[in-house]
């Protein structure tokens, strides 16, 4: 099987793509940590329930941006193709 | 048989704006109508044909609401709580727009339910109603602190901070639109990848996958952009006021 460059840009756009998606790490972890003390929040004060729910939501949706960047990367290395001159 | 299904699959995902006709603008070159603008007109149709039939209602509201005149007046009054909540005082200067984009983004969002590509999952979308936010955060930082103010908080810490604050300052509507873009296109990948890859057991369960991507993550994410927006704006009043 022949390579030539281009495949070899192609493939080398997978591998990042992929690597980008390690992004998805850091969201997880911050996100369980807000639910941990939400839920903690919740045993200490369950009358505030639902002021709780939604600060927990509302950080967890701003946290998720970070994971979504990467997100945005790996697609436009897998489909918008940049780097294939 | 795994590989093979995925292969044979593979190749015609589908989770992209499609073109649908072109026109040749003199001057402009070629401007293509896109399925994402067919899905805005759509929901702007919905809005319309709800906001006509509603101000009939309205017109001869009677003392005691009943029936439509209750979800109308529903809908007003969460509104004006969100945004009362959030801006306090402002809250009447900024309720028309506030609530006219929080039920433009809910609605497409929602309208992954039909079946549509949600216009949300554009990049040219997100970015419109991001700028607008970003036109006018300037406006009343302009408006409330004047043009010394806006030059000091520039400097804020020290003289040589004017430029990060400036790339700060440019960052709030790129990191907003691709919040609300990139959380509505996951939705779509996702699904587009269950219905093409697994369509010989996507029956039914996928139905769930919408209930959590569209409905849910919609909602939560109209309610991000919209709460960031009142924060931002409210800040930049604020800060103009002591």
């Amino acid at each position: 099987m022949d390579i030539n460059g281009q495949d070899f840009i192609k493939g080398c756009s997978a591998i990042g793509a992929g690597l980008a998606l390690i992004a998805g790490v850091g969201p997880g972890i911050g996100q369980g940590i807000a639910a941990g003390h939400g839920a903690s929040a919740v045993g200490r004060n369950p009358g505030a329930k639902s002021d709780i729910t939604s600060t927990m939501l509302l950080g967890q949706a701003v946290a998720e941006t970070t994971g979504l960047y990467g997100l945005v990367t790996a697609l436009l290395l897998m489909f918008v193709q940049p780097l294939v001159g | 048989m795994g590989g093979t299904l995925l292969m044979s699959g593979g190749s015609n995902v589908d989770f992209m704006i499609h073109g649908l006709f072109s026109y040749n603008f003199p001057g402009l070159g070629e401007v293509w109508i896109t399925t994402s603008h067919v899905c805005i007109l759509l929901v702007m149709l919905i809005i319309l044909v709800f906001a006509i039939v509603a101000n009939r209602k309205i017109k001869k509201a009677k003392d005691v609401p009943s029936g439509f005149q209750n979800v109308v007046e529903l809908i007003v009054e969460k509104l004006d709580g969100m945004i009362e909540a959030a801006m306090g005082k402002n809250a009447k200067y900024f309720a028309n727009y506030i609530g006219t984009i929080f039920i433009f983004i809910l609605l497409s969002n929602f309208s992954g339910l039909l079946g549509l590509r949600p216009p949300t999952a554009d990049y040219g979308t997100t970015f419109a109603l991001a700028i607008m936010t970003f036109c006018i955060i300037t406006f009343q930082k302009f408006k409330h602190q004047h043009v010394k103010g806006v030059v000091k908080g520039l400097c804020s810490p020290w003289v040589f901070w004017a430029p990060i604050n400036l790339i700060g300052d440019f960052a709030v509507p790129i990191s907003m639109s691709l919040r609300l873009f990139a959380n509505v296109l996951s939705g779509v990948v996702i699904e587009a990848l269950v219905y093409t890859l697994l369509s010989w057991i996507a029956t039914g369960w996928p139905a769930f996958l919408h209930v959590y991507f569209d409905l849910f993550s919609g909602a939560i994410q109209t309610y991000v952009f919209c709460m960031l927006t009142m924060t931002y704006v409210n800040q930049a009043i604020e800060d103009g006021e002591y």
